[in-house]
Order: structure tokens, then C-alpha cells, then sequence
């Protein structure tokens, strides 16, 4: 049956193929056809030909084409044969494996600094995934629970940055108290972006979001008197534990970790250090979203996704729905960035570009909308690829890019896309079926 | 005794006039229908109640209390609840949560007894409780948009279509459970229908709207012997 389907089909996939060679073939020919080089002559350019890259363009895209659909076609079928039966994977089991998911991943993050393999190289990229954990989840409070689409979301994040950057150097206060001051001046940020977006939705919404994060960052830019603009700000002073400095050297004033504690000195133990900072925070962030899901205010956030007119007649007020959500989201990228900013000890706007956005609403989506462990799931995927890819040099982002894309045609919903109820019932035992 | 008064209501939608002074008046203890065309302006009707449109003139009483300027969220503070047209039950949450949120209001103490109350007047949503509400079929939805009203312990509850899309047997029965609603518990009744035979036949008291004015009103019998009704929304109707 399954070559009658494909022999019936075979027309229109060739068709399909063809078209797609036929764009690629004209969009190659000035893009690849053509190519400047510095004339023998000695002067100007030259604009000579290579045909033969054409061909080749023209011919990957045809089978290229015609692969995807023959591959598309057979997990339709495959989906269709499947439809009756019981999924693999059980609810049940389902949150088995999420628990033992977590604590497998809680025990391999507590470990990992202390792992003969984990040099400077995989702290730096454990605290990298880290972060951007830290700032899905924000985000994912705002547009997985709340749905309330945000371009801008770096904005907060820069904000965070930013606040303990300034304070830091103009002020001189330390890490510790900046971090819950940038956690609130982004809060604060979040409430007034939210203001003027309570009425909007959709594609209005994504409009305006993204203007709050290029505001934000030209702002960062062009206030040179304040941010130092495009120098950006730099001798942020290191985070301390219980006023113990992790240099060689400390400061003046304060006691350092190697004196006090008579361990050898080790510049990897302030990485170290860095490192439990975000975990902890990271820790903290996904038990306390954990926690607000179960609350009324994170309930209504996510009825407010479902239904905003259902959401006024039971008596939710869509304002302070909208309001929480947005500087709870904010919160969370504001300590993100505090952190960020005492990690790398210098914050600059180019940190804080369009792509950042785009990337923490990427791990949200992939993640599966609302899912906190899949945030985690798609953060390290997000960070760890590219990195993994670094052989491929050139085409690492090509890789990237196309990896998205097929996780999203696999599952549409995102990585893990099933909502995991906020509270069943267990007093009205045996009243089921 | 009066629970809610209309008293020349008009709402606008723009320059469009959906309601042009209307009257209506529910009393404690009673169901009120509403029947009309489509564009007659009942669902605007019910949703000015609530707060959203708001009238641009005349005055909403409930309980001696003009509530012409208060928000949705804020009418249902006052025990107002309403079920919206087209159900809007929350698809990806499970029926228990539905029902937990519809107690946002309601003191918790009383969670348990209410929601044991909505599980007996629809026993289907006890074998559905912890399933996604929006792989129910229409009609447990529409058992469980109103068990989802019901939890908040309103005084006043405003039902909009309650049989829209829905299969006549299943009709029949939300139509029983809101007679009963309202013999056994005592609970006011505004009732918009299109399907003004079952609706008619169980009111106290209806109103027929047109292009935004009432023009007529009186027992639910009544109009529903009377042969003008019966040309315009009976005749060929469900029976």
C-alpha cells in the first residue's frame, strides 16, 4: 500500500521539488553565480562567473526538497498507524521519568564543578546554560503561563545588568545587596512596559515588546555620561562570600577565601563560587514559580492564557493578572543580569542585542510552553549545540538553525508539551470512577 | 423584591446602537429569559451587566446598588456570575482545575461541599476530573462552564445560550438542572435563548428583544401561548 501512496504521490513531490530548484536556482544565480574579485588589471573589480555552484545549489535543493517531503510523508504514516494505540510513553510513566529527570540533573549540576573533567571551559559553559535557565524562566512566567508574547525580555536582562554595574562602580555597594536591587528595578521596568500593553495582543503585542528592548538597549548606547555607551561599564567588583574575597590579593578591607579558610589558592575556586551563585539562584527561581503555579495569583495567569473575557467573569482581575506576571518575569531576567554582570565584571550594550530575545523565547518554545523542565532541557540544548558543533566552524549556526527546525516539525508543542496539572484531586478519593 | 433593574439601558458599540433603553427587571427567587433574533442585542445585554460594554446611559441596580461603571472582575465580586456564550471553559487545564478557579472567589471553606454539589448535578465531570476540559464533548462543557459559575456561590446567574451547538437530549437536561438550580437552591435565573420553546416553558417571567428595545414581555407561558412569538421564533423551532 505503502508504494501505491507513493507512486500516486510521486508527481506532485517532484512538482514540489522542482519549484523549490527553480527559486533556488534564481536566487542563486546572482547571489552564487556571480562574484567580485580584484581585476588582473590591477584596478576596481571584476565581477566574473562560477556556473558550475550554481548546478550544484540547484541540484542539493531538488533532493533536498524531495527528501523532506518523502520524510514528511512517512511519519504522517507512521502517525497515522500509531493513532489507535496506547502512546509509549504513559502519563504515569511520564512523571516517573520528569522525577527522575530532575534529580539526575540536580545531582549532575551539584557535581559538576567538583568532576576531574571540569576545568575553566565547563564552568564558563555551565554557568552560560545557567543563565539563560535563569532567564527562560522568567520569560516563561510571562509568555508560557501568563501568554502574554514578549520580544523585548533582554531589555530586563540588561536592566539587572546594568543596575548592579552602576550602582557597583558609582555607589560602591556590594553584590549581595545589588542583586535583590536589580531584581526590583527590573520588576519595576516590567510593571511600567506592562502598563501601556494591557489592551494589546497577538502581533501588537510582539510590536511593541520589541520596541521596549531596542528602546532599552539604545538608551544603554547613546547615555554616555551615565552607561559609558558603547565602552560600556567595567570594574565590576567580584561577588563575596561572608565578606571573603576569591583573588590572590583581596581588596582592601576585606579577608580572602584561600587566608581564611588555609585552602590552597586556586583562581578555579572563584569560578566555582560563581558557579553555586546562579545554581542557587536558578534553584530558587524554579521552586518559587513552582510554588506561585499553585497559588491563586499563578493560577490566574495561566486561566488569563487560556481566557481572558472566562478569566472576568469568575472575578480575576486581567490587570493585575497582566501587571504580576510581567514584573514576576522581569524579576527573574533582573537577577540574571546582576548576576552576568558580576560574572563577566564588565557590561556593555552589545551584550544585550535582538538575538538574546529571540534566543530565551526559542528555549521557552522549544521547551514546551509553561514546562519548567523543559526550559532546562531546551536551555542546555540551545547553549550546548553550538558549542558542539564548533568543529563545523562556518556552519555551526547553519547546524543550529536546522536543529531547530526539525525539533520543531518532530513536536510542534515543544519538547515537553504536555501541561502538568497544578493539583489533583486526593480528598475526594474513590468519588472517581 | 427587585434583585437587578435595567432601566433605559443604552450601549453603543461605536456608532452602532445595540441596546436603545431598555427595561428589565429579575427579582429574587426567579428565572428571567430573554429571547430574540440574532443582533437582537441579548448577549449585549447580558455582558453590559457585567460591566464590559458599559452603558452609555441609564441606570443597572443590583441589590440597590448602581453598578453601571464596574468592571467585570468587579460585578462578579458582587455575586454576579455569568456563562459566557460559546462555554470558554479553560481547554488546557483539567475539570478540576476549572472548577477550582471558578472558587476564586468563594470562601474556601465552602470548596469542598460546592464542588461535591456540582460533581452530583453533572456526574459525567466526576469521571472527567482530572481531564484536559478541552476533550470534553460540548455539552460537558457546557455542565461544566456552568458547575464552573456555580463554584463562585453566586446570587445572580446569567446564563448566555446554555444549548448553543448542543444535542436536544442534552438540551433537555442542562434545561432541567437550571429548573432545578433554581427549585431546590433558590438560585435568580437570566437566561438568553435562542431556544425559546425549552426556555419560555421553564421562565417565570421573558422578555423578547428587538434591534435593541423590548417589545414584549410577560409570563413565560404566557408569551409562550401568545401567536405573535410563536410566528417569529416557535413556529418550525424545536419542540
Amino acid at each position: 500500500m505503502t508504494t501505491q501512496t507513493l507512486t500516486h504521490r510521486a508527481p506532485a513531490l517532484l512538482k514540489d521539488a522542482a519549484v523549490a530548484a527553480l527559486l533556488a536556482l534564481v536566487l542563486s544565480i546572482p547571489f552564487i553565480g556571480l562574484y567580485t574579485a580584484n581585476s588582473d588589471q590591477g584596478q576596481g573589480l571584476a565581477v566574473l562567473s562560477r556556473w558550475h555552484w550554481v548546478g550544484y545549489v540547484v541540484a542539493i535543493v531538488f533532493v533536498g526538497r524531495l527528501l523532506f517531503s518523502l520524510a514528511g510523508d512517512a511519519l504522517a504514516r507512521r502517525r497515522m498507524r500509531n493513532a489507535g494505540k496506547k502512546p509509549l510513553v504513559s502519563i504515569a510513566m511520564g512523571h516517573t521519568l520528569g522525577r527522575a529527570f530532575i534529580v539526575l540533573a540536580l545531582l549532575f549540576a551539584v557535581t559538576l564543578p567538583f568532576m576531574p573533567y571540569s576545568d575553566r571551559y565547563v564552568l564558563d559553559l555551565g554557568m552560560t546554560v545557567l543563565i539563560y535557565i535563569m532567564l527562560a524562566m522568567g520569560l516563561n512566567v510571562t509568555v508560557g503561563l501568563a501568554g502574554l508574547l514578549d520580544l523585548g525580555f533582554v531589555a530586563f536582562y540588561a536592566i539587572g545588568a546594568y543596575t548592579f554595574a552602576l550602582m557597583s562602580t558609582v555607589f560602591g555597594l556590594g553584590f549581595w545587596i545589588c542583586l535583590p536591587l536589580s531584581g526590583l528595578v527590573a520588576a519595576a521596568f516590567g510593571v511600567l512596559l506592562s502598563l501601556p500593553i494591557l489592551r494589546l495582543r497577538g502581533d501588537y503585542l510582539a510590536i511593541v515588546t520589541l520596541g521596549f528592548g531596542e528602546i532599552t538597549r539604545i538608551v544603554l548606547l547613546n547615555w554616555q555620561s551615565l552607561t559609558g555607551g558603547p565602552n560600556g561599564v567595567s570594574g565590576i567588583p567580584r561577588p563575596t562570600l561572608f565578606g571573603m574575597s576569591f583573588d590572590r590579593r583581596p581588596p582592601e578591607g576585606l579577608s580572602s577565601f584561600h587566608e581564611v579558610t588555609g585552602i590552597e589558592f586556586s583562581s578555579e575556586h572563584r569560578l566555582m563560587f560563581l558557579y553555586f551563585i546562579i545554581l542557587g539562584l536558578v534553584l530558587l527561581a524554579s521552586w518559587v514559580v513552582w510554588k506561585l503555579r499553585r497559588l491563586p495569583i499563578g493560577r490566574s495567569w495561566e486561566a488569563l492564557r487560556e481566557d481572558e473575557i472566562a478569566c472576568r467573569s469568575l472575578g480575576i482581575n486581567p490587570t493585575a493578572s497582566k501587571v504580576s506576571a510581567y514584573a514576576t518575569g522581569a524579576l527573574l531576567g533582573g537577577f540574571a543580569g546582576c548576576f552576568f554582570a558580576a560574572r563577566q565584571g564588565f557590561v556593555s550594550p552589545e551584550s544585550f542585542g535582538f538575538i538574546e530575545s529571540a534566543l530565551i523565547l526559542a528555549i521557552v518554545v522549544l521547551g514546551g510552553m509553561g514546562s519548567q523542565v523543559g526550559v532546562v532541557i531546551a536551555s542546555l540544548f540551545i547553549v550546548l549545540l553550538p558549542e558542539f558543533a564548533r568543529e563545523f566552524a562556518d556552519y555551526r549556526m547553519l547546524l543550529f538553525g536546522a536543529a531547530m527546525i526539525l525539533i520543531m516539525v518532530w513536536r510542534p508543542g515543544g519538547l515537553l508539551s504536555n501541561r502538568e496539572p497544578t493539583l489533583k484531586l486526593s480528598s475526594l478519593k474513590g468519588a472517581g470512577p | 423584591m427587585s434583585l437587578l433593574t435595567l432601566k433605559g439601558v443604552r450601549t453603543n458599540y461605536g456608532p452602532i446602537e445595540a441596546l436603545r433603553g431598555v427595561d428589565v427587571e429579575v427579582n429574587q427567587g426567579e428565572i428571567v429569559t430573554l429571547i430574540g433574533a440574532n443582533g437582537a442585542g441579548k448577549s449585549t445585554l447580558l455582558m453590559t451587566i457585567c460591566g464590559q460594554p458599559r452603558p452609555s446611559a441609564g441606570t443597572i441596580t443590583y441589590e440597590g446598588r448602581v453598578i453601571n461603571d464596574l468592571p467585570p472582575h468587579e460585578t462578579a465580586k458582587l455575586g454576579i456570575a455569568q456563562v459566557p456564550e460559546g462555554r470558554r471553559i479553560f481547554p488546557r487545564m483539567t475539570v478540576f482545575e476549572n472548577l477550582q478557579l471558578g472558587a476564586t472567589l468563594a470562601d474556601p471553606q465552602h470548596f469542598e461541599t460546592d464542588l461535591a454539589y456540582c460533581l452530583d448535578l453533572f456526574p459525567i465531570l466526576k469521571q472527567r476530573r482530572d481531564q484536559r476540559a478541552g476533550t470534553l464533548s460540548g455539552g460537558e462543557q457546557q455542565m461544566l462552564a456552568i458547575s464552573r459559575a456555580l463554584m463562585g456561590r453566586p446570587r445572580l446567574l446569567l446564563l448566555d445560550e446554555p444549548s448553543l451547538g448542543l444535542a436536544p437530549l442534552i438540551i433537555r437536561r442542562i434545561f432541567d438542572v437550571i429548573a432545578d438550580l433554581n427549585r431546590t437552591r433558590g438560585m435568580t435565573i437570566l437566561l438568553v435563548e435562542q431556544n425559546a420553546y425549552h426556555a419560555l416553558k421553564l421562565a417565570h417571567r421573558a422578555y423578547v428583544l428587538q434591534q435593541g428595545l423590548v417589545v414584549m414581555q410577560g409570563g413565560g407561558k404566557e408569551l409562550l401561548a401568545n401567536p405573535e412569538v410563536r410566528a417569529a421564533y416557535l413556529e418550525g423551532g424545536a419542540h
